[in-house]
Parts: C-alpha cells; sequence; structure tokens
C-alpha cells in the first residue's frame, strides 16, 4: 500500500438543479479515520460517491482531491450499505473480483490470508447465500482489504448489523483498516464516537468539527468518555435542525 | 406427493368428462373420439407415433439449441454496444410486427421440406422471447455491483462477462421457460405447411383420412413431450442459475 493521502473536499452539489449539499469544506487527515455524521438526505452519500469517482448524474462546483496533488482513480476503495457480494461466486472468487475485473492474475495466498483475518478462512468455499449478514459484511471487509488501497470510504456498512455484530464489525475493521485513510459516512452517533479520530457533524447548515475524546479507536462502547460524547453528538444533532 | 394427487385427480375427472361428453353426446368417433379409443390407438399405433415424435423432438432440439444461442449472441451485442442497440432495436421490434406463421411457407420455399425449414421455424419463433428476457436482465445489473466494479477500475469487457452476463442469466432462464414451451409449436407449424414426417404432419394426415383417434393420440404427444421439454428446461436452469 502507497501512503495514504489526507482527503480534501470543497464545494456545492446539485442533482436536475436542486441542491443536494450546500456549500462545504472538510479534511479528513491522512492516515486516520473520519466520520462524517449527519441525518439521512443531507447528502453525506454523494460526498462519498464524488471521492470515489462516482455520481456522474451529480454537478459538483468544487474540488475533490487527494492532499498530495495526485489523482485518488485507482487508490480508493469502498465498502457500501450492501455488501455487493456476487451470490454466484465463492467468498475466495468474491474476495478477489478486483483483480479479475482488472485482468490481473490472482493472489490465491493473500486472498486466504485477509479471509484469515476476517476469521472467515475456514468458509472460503462458500456462496454468500450460505453466511450471516453479519459475516457477508466481513467479506466485503476482506473484499476492501484484498484491494489494499490508502484511501477506504465507507457508506454506512455497519447500518443493517445487529448491534452485537455491529460492535464486532467496528472492532475488527478499526484494526484491520488502520493507517489508512478513512472516510466514514454514518447516522449512527454511538457508531461516531466509537470509530472517529475526527468527527464532522454535517448539517443543512454546513459541516462543524466535533472533537472526539483523546482515547485511541475503536473506544470501548461503554466507556464514560464515549458515552459522554455520543450523547453530546446527538444533542448537536438535535439542535441542528 | 400432495400436489401429484391433485393433478392426477384433476386428470382424471378431465377424461371422465370427456367419456360422459361422447357416451351421452352420442358424438360419432369422426367428429370427437372418447379417451378410450384415443389411448387404444396410441397404443396399437405406437411404433408409427413415436417414430414421427422423434423427427419433431430432433426439430424442436435443434431449433431451441440455435434459438437460445443466437437469442444470448444477440442480447449480448445489444447490451454491449449502444450503436448495436440504435440499429437493431427498431428492426428487432418491426420483425415482431411479422407473425411468424406468415413466414412458414417462405421458409419451406427457401429451406425445402426437410428438418430445417421446421428448425428455422422453431428458432425464428423463440428468438425474441430469448433476447427480449435477457436482454432486460441485462440491462438492469444492480447499480450498486457496477459501481463497485468503476470503483475496482474494472476493464468495460470485464464488467460485462464477469458481473453483467452472470447477474443476468436467471433472465435468460426465463426466456428459455418460455422457448421451451414456444419451440414445438414452431416446429409444429412448419410441419403443417409442408412436411413428410413429424407430429404436425401425421396430425394433417390423419385428420384427411377421418382418424381423428390418432389425431387425438398424436396430440397427446405432443403435449407430453412439451411438458417434458418445459420440466427439463426448468430443472436445468434452477440448477444452474438459482442457487
Amino acid at each position: 500500500m502507497s501512503v495514504a493521502p489526507a482527503l480534501n473536499m470543497a464545494g456545492r452539489a446539485t442533482i436536475d438543479g436542486t441542491a443536494i449539499f450546500g456549500p462545504l469544506s472538510f479534511v479528513a487527515p491522512a492516515g486516520e479515520w473520519t466520520c462524517l455524521l449527519g441525518p439521512s438526505g443531507v447528502g453525506k452519500s454523494t460526498v462519498l460517491r464524488l471521492l470515489a469517482g462516482l455520481g456522474d448524474e451529480v454537478l459538483f462546483l468544487g474540488e475533490a482531491s487527494a492532499g498530495d496533488g495526485a489523482s485518488l482513480c485507482g487508490r480508493v476503495a469502498l465498502m457500501a450499505q450492501s455488501d455487493l457480494l456476487m451470490p454466484w461466486l465463492d467468498l475466495t472468487a468474491n474476495v478477489t473480483l478486483g483483480t479479475r475485473l482488472r485482468g490481473q492474475k490472482t493472489q490465491q495466498d493473500r486472498a486466504r490470508q485477509v479471509l484469515e483475518r476476517v476469521g472467515l478462512a475456514d468458509h472460503a468455499g462458500k456462496r454468500p447465500n450460505a453466511l450471516s449478514g453479519g459475516q457477508r459484511q466481513r467479506v466485503a471487509l476482506a473484499r476492501t482489504l484484498m484491494e489494499d488501497r490508502p484511501v477506504v470510504l465507507l457508506d454506512e456498512p455497519f447500518s443493517s448489523l445487529d448491534a452485537r455484530s455491529r460492535a464486532l464489525m467496528q472492532d475488527l475493521s478499526a484494526e484491520v483498516l488502520a493507517g489508512r485513510t478513512v472516510l466514514h459516512v454514518t447516522h449512527d452517533t454511538a457508531e461516531a464516537a466509537r470509530l472517529g479520530h475526527h468527527v464532522l457533524l454535517m448539517t443543512r447548515r454546513g459541516i462543524t468539527s466535533v472533537p472526539p475524546p483523546d482515547s485511541p479507536i475503536p473506544r470501548r462502547y461503554d466507556a464514560p468518555e464515549t458515552l459522554e460524547f455520543q450523547g453530546r453528538l446527538l444533542r448537536m444533532l438535535m439542535e441542528a435542525e | 406427493m400432495k400436489s401429484t394427487l391433485r393433478i392426477l385427480a384433476v386428470t382424471l375427472l378431465g377424461l371422465a368428462g370427456w367419456q360422459a361428453v361422447v357416451t351421452w353426446g352420442e358424438l360419432p368417433r369422426f367428429i370427437l373420439p372418447g379417451p378410450r379409443l384415443v389411448f387404444t390407438t396410441l397404443w396399437t399405433s405406437r411404433a408409427l407415433i413415436a417414430e414421427h415424435a422423434v423427427v419433431t423432438a430432433i426439430e424442436v432440439l435443434l431449433g431451441l439449441g440455435l434459438g437460445a444461442a443466437a437469442g444470448f449472441a444477440s442480447a449480448i451485442a445489444l447490451a454491449a454496444s449502444p450503436l448495436a442497440r440504435s440499429l437493431l432495436r427498431p428492426m428487432l421490434v418491426f420483425s415482431q410486427a411479422i407473425p411468424v406463421f406468415a413466414l412458414a411457407p417462405i421458409l419451406t420455399l427457401w429451406l425445402g421440406y426437410g428438418l430445417w425449414s421446421k428448425v428455422a421455424m422453431a428458432l425464428l419463433i423463440i428468438y425474441f422471447p430469448v433476447t427480449s428476457a435477457f436482454f432486460d436482465a441485462l440491462m438492469r445489473t444492480p447499480r450498486g455491483w457496477l459501481e463497485l466494479a468503476h470503483v475496482m477500475n474494472a476493464m468495460p469487457g470485464r464488467i460485462l462477462w464477469r458481473i453483467r452476463v452472470p447477474a443476468a442469466m436467471p433472465g435468460f432462464a426465463s426466456g428459455l421457460r418460455l422457448a421451451a414451451v414456444y419451440a414445438p409449436i414452431g416446429a409444429i407449424i412448419g410441419e403443417w405447411v409442408g412436411a413428410s414426417q413429424g407430429l404436425g404432419y401425421l396430425m394433417l394426415l390423419a385428420n384427411g383420412r377421418a382418424k381423428i383417434d390418432l389425431m387425438f393420440a398424436a396430440l397427446i404427444v405432443l403435449a407430453v413431450l412439451t411438458l417434458v421439454l418445459h420440466a427439463a428446461v426448468d430443472t436445468a436452469c434452477r440448477r444452474l442459475w438459482d442457487g
């Protein structure tokens, strides 16, 4: 993996003349985990899509770029709310999808390693349908690791999981994605309080940075400072509307 | 098991009704023969019927195979190239405005009285449903998969073959299921227009000689052939693509 760059975003976006998000600007520092927290419909996902080079339907005026000045193309991996696993491929083939789509040689050994890392090595030959929702999201994480990109964009990847699977997934992701620049879109204040080195609160009025506790991530879900911060985030969300 | 019993019960009821109409309606056997007579004829003429059934089965299978292959290839060409879409799509729709039935005499003229004019009929009749079902499925690949591929810097050809085509296989399968029922219709029309073999030919022949029992016997064999073909295609599709 090359050195992780910071992410810079400044500008405003419209779709067919309707404003998606107003003028805003933020920086996601290099090699750290930034949570973009906000209610539904404020354009969080659009921010992520623009950074991922998607969103052809969006008219974006501004810049979405890497801090080192080089192009983001080929340096970004994406993990969405839906696991996006291909039901006709087994787990190994799903994890190595990127290499095959690019026409590169697949590295079976590495696929095995990343599946081991997310605790699914024993299931390598299974199809996604045979797994639980939490396991499927772990495969999606393994696929993201396999891509080995310095920037990882997370679009509410844990929101459809039950509370226990979600907490486990948060721990695992914080561990395996350490050192990369992560921009994590979420509407869950507890998640932002656990995972963000930086937490950006996005509302219709724009983006505010809310400094989280100093403790390392993933923060304990029952630590007083985590709970206090979570409460503060929720209060700010309530007051913003 | 329960559904098998139900089908059996309905079949028996139908046969009883048929026999009742024949018995009490005092219909002459050259208008409507009873089920007993038809099954007797089916048994006594089994060699004759089997000989013709094999011919029809070969026509249907060839038509189905070639039509499915042509439909598969066309749908992929249409999905892969916007140019092909703009050129071929109006033609495809226009071709559907011509009843395939009306083409049968021309096909017989061009391809002769043998096997190939019937294969061509079966092929033509299934080509559109297969192409259309598969093409629609190819154009409806879930957006998330395409975006994932885009972020992975995938090559366009690989997106087509490794994501869009496999994701569209259930659509192809539903086209094939329809095709399994339509293909025999095509072959029979072909045989009616001009043939010296096949179940369609046998039915016309029997009709002309007022052997209505033989005609019904051939019809039953044709229906069974179609049902078996549909069941086989359905089973194969489910094994391959539905998990």
